[in-house]
């Protein structure tokens, strides 16, 4: 019986050249565009030196995606966009149209299936979140719930321009914040409050002992024999619950469902527009993991945009408008309170305490 | 497809997350589930966490296709024998094209092999910039990745290796575009192959591409190594196009853009818009709030900036300027050799788990740039010391 050749082993051939993916029109007018505008939220046109123009319309996507759903939109990009699509850092679609008969369309048949539409401009775009209780081993809590139900309650502001900015929001289910979520308008950050657990019985199986010390960044890893087994203690004191150890040493787990919950943080940016980027501050220090809605963390957000929509002038992002009413006014106008968790006591702290005396009152 | 597939697992937890308006990563899975078993299981194996508050993944383990070190994340569920079909639910990483940009042929192509040889669950895309595949077992990684590599597409990076390179849309359908982005993306990827694939690093490098200042991709908050796009010369204005920004309902040209221009840099006589360019800090905002009429300059090229992370170990970092302005054509050979003596460095001297920009902070940065061959520049520091303690050269001083 004849056997099917095997194929000759590839590797590093790196990915496809994306100019196989480009659309013709794109392709034609590479690196000559002029200048864009939004038609309506979620749609933009680009018009290129030559006059011709392309038409984004801007999808939103649960980033969690079946092949079944992409395969879908798959279809709607042959319908209407001559079979050419990308994805936005944010986990938005984007067709890409050649014929401007065809965004309404598109856009009736996306909403037909309950994709909303919008993401641009001074909009809250989609969230940028990690895997969560989907696929980590060291998650506090889920990214997919929450940043379905925060956007569930802020879903009129993707498919709007009305805010005075654009926010940018992202979710990450622990400090190792594969969603880097330190300099988004909010960020909603997993948080462990307890120190690991340590297996003794296991850990020198599983683990290098001066690997596992060492990944402490406050030192409070300690080599010690326990029944005459080779472990470690955590001093509770200096501990701050990173969970770099549990990466690092599988035996020291410290996920805890009483005690994991939420933090947010806000007025973070990346763009240099007008200020500098800025990291995000912290807002709210603990809310409570309670899914599969997380009430207490909606309606926190939800707040932080109502009060910033109402509050903020033109054009300034969550962090710039804070930045110019200072943060007393905004605790004063948010209620949420200030407490001894906001004074921060790591490293470099001293370069956040007030050393002037401008203060409003 | 069906909007709502049923599932014959009662989910009465992640139900309520197939509620509402935004789209449902609940109805993504159950989707999945009505054709993969390991779908099936872990929507149970979710609905167990929602119940527990708390995840039921068992620490990673090293699993990978042959010749790679990285591209596969090794997962296993701690309830395997609840859920034995999420017992392995690997994640494989492939290597997006430069700006995510698809036909619908290859997209396709993707998810065909993707039913065959996992889960049926994606994400479009992961936070570095790959295609995450979510979910396959040890048995399915070798004739995944053969099928793959026949049809042109190659794993990312993963542990400590470089890891995938990322840009914005860049001057495939951007105005703002300083250079180009995906080709720059595309040449980085292919040079250094070896180092995404095998990981040799003291810990995870990673590299973004914005085309402006902007930074669509957050490279200042999130790469290793940032490269932002930059012009050194006047913005173009055309005059003709501003009395159509007059004319939009709300629209107020001092205080929308003139007051906001943080240099103040901007004159407008009632007729015509006048821009001191050496006073111009590149901020963006003008060029963003009006784009028919302003347009970046001609002079273009890039500022390289080092050092940015997310909080572990030694806390969140923002990268910093090494190179004010630097052209960035291919073959791109100046950016390419300055990577390259950075890597010698932090190869050399960077500790187990350090990212450069924690090594930069350890060392500090005039070390640093005298190690890789940078001269000292204003540019690269918000203001010069203001701590008196300086490490003087005793060799410098007169005996």
């Amino acid at each position: 019986m004849a056997t099917e050749p095997v194929p000759q082993r590839r590797t590093d051939i790196g990915p496809p050249h994306y100019d196989q993916f480009l659309h013709p029109l794109i392709k034609r007018n590479y690196g000559k565009w002029k200048h864009h505008e939004a038609l309506k939220p979620g749609v933009l046109v680009h018009t290129a030196e030559s006059g011709e123009a392309i038409y984004t319309v801007r999808a939103a996507s649960a980033r969690l995606l079946s092949t079944d759903f992409i395969k879908w939109v798959c279809d709607m990009a042959d319908k209407y966009a001559d079979g050419y699509l990308r994805f936005t850092s944010r986990n938005n679609i984007e067709f890409l149209l050649a014929n401007k008969e065809n965004i309404d369309p598109l856009i009736k048949d996306l909403n037909a299936r309950g994709v909303p539409v919008g993401g641009t401009h001074n909009s809250i775009s989609g969230v940028v979140h990690t895997q969560g209780w989907i696929h980590c081993h060291t998650s506090a809590t889920d990214a997919s719930g929450l940043a379905k139900t925060i956007m569930d309650e802020l879903d009129e502001y993707f498919s709007s321009h009305k805010l005075p900015q654009r926010v940018k929001i992202a979710v990450a289910c622990c400090l190792n914040m594969c969603g880097a979520v330190h300099c988004s308008d909010i960020a909603i950050l997993g948080i462990h409050r307890k120190p690991p657990y340590v297996n003794h019985a296991n850990l020198k199986n599983l683990c290098e002992i001066p690997t596992t010390v060492a990944a402490c960044p406050t030192a409070a890893i300690r080599p010690v024999t326990v029944d005459g087994k080779a472990s470690v203690e955590v001093d509770r004191e200096k501990c701050m619950y990173c969970g770099n150890c549990y990466t690092t040493c599988p035996a020291m787990p410290l996920a805890d469902a009483d005690n994991d919950g939420v933090s947010i943080w806000v007025g973070g940016k990346v763009a240099n527009a007008r200020t500098r980027p800025m990291f995000s501050k912290l807002a709210i220090p603990y809310l409570p993991n309670n899914p599969p809605r997380w009430p207490e963390v909606t309606e926190a957000v939800k707040k932080i945009v109502d009060v910033y929509a109402a509050n903020a002038k033109p054009w300034e992002r969550i962090g710039e408008w804070i930045e110019r009413i200072s943060w007393p006014k905004f605790f004063e106008i948010t209620g949420l309170p200030f407490t001894r968790y906001h004074i921060d006591d790591f490293r470099g702290a001293n370069k956040t305490y007030r050393t002037t005396t401008h203060m409003k009152f | 497809m069906e909007d709502k597939p049923k599932l014959d697992v009662p989910t009465p937890k992640l139900d309520e997350l197939e509620k509402g308006p935004w789209p449902s990563f609940v109805t993504e899975i159950k989707r999945a589930a009505t054709k993969s078993a390991m779908a099936r299981d872990l929507v149970r194996q979710v609905e167990q966490s929602y119940n527990d508050r708390v995840g039921h993944w068992k620490h990673g383990g090293l699993v990978g296709v042959r010749g790679y070190g990285s591209g596969i994340i090794g997962r296993y569920s701690g309830k395997a024998e609840q859920f034995p079909e999420v017992a392995q639910f690997h994640t494989v990483r492939v290597n997006q094209p430069a700006g995510w940009f698809y036909t619908t042929k290859a997209l396709r192509e993707l998810c065909d092999m993707w039913d065959r040889h996992g889960s049926g669950l994606t994400n479009m895309h992961g936070s570095t910039g790959d295609i995450i595949f979510l979910g396959t077992k040890t048995e399915e990684l070798e004739p995944f990745f053969t099928e793959l590599t026949q049809k042109g597409w190659d794993l990312g990076g993963s542990g400590s290796a470089t890891r995938t390179p990322s840009c914005c849309v860049g001057p495939a359908r951007c105005e703002m575009a300083c250079y180009d982005t995906l080709a720059l993306t595309q040449d980085l990827t292919m040079e250094f192959q070896d180092t995404i694939h095998r990981p040799a690093w003291p810990y995870k490098f990673k590299f973004k591409m914005s085309g402006c200042p902007n930074d669509c991709v957050s490279g200042i908050a999130r790469a290793d190594f940032t490269i932002i796009g930059m012009w050194r010369d006047a913005i173009r204005i055309d005059q003709s196009a501003i009395p159509e920004y007059l004319g939009f309902e709300g629209f107020d040209l001092r205080r929308d853009v003139l007051d906001k221009c943080p240099t103040k840099c901007i004159e407008w006589d009632g007729k015509k818009l006048s821009i001191n360019d050496k006073e111009c800090n590149h901020c963006m905002h003008c060029l963003n709030v009006m784009p028919k009429a302003l347009r970046i300059g001609k002079d273009t090229g890039a500022t390289i900036l080092l050092g940015a992370k997310a909080p572990i170990v030694e806390g969140a970092l923002m990268s910093s300027v090494l190179v004010p302005f630097m052209k960035m054509e291919p073959p791109f050979t100046e950016v390419k050799d300055l990577v390259q003596r950075i890597w010698d460095f932090w190869e050399e001297f960077g500790n187990n788990r350090e990212r450069v920009g924690e090594l930069v902070t350890r060392v500090g940065l005039a070390n640093f740039i005298e190690a890789i061959g940078l001269e000292p520049n204003p540019y690269m520091v918000m203001h010069p010391r203001e701590n008196p303690y300086v490490f003087y050269d005793v060799d410098e001083a007169a005996e």
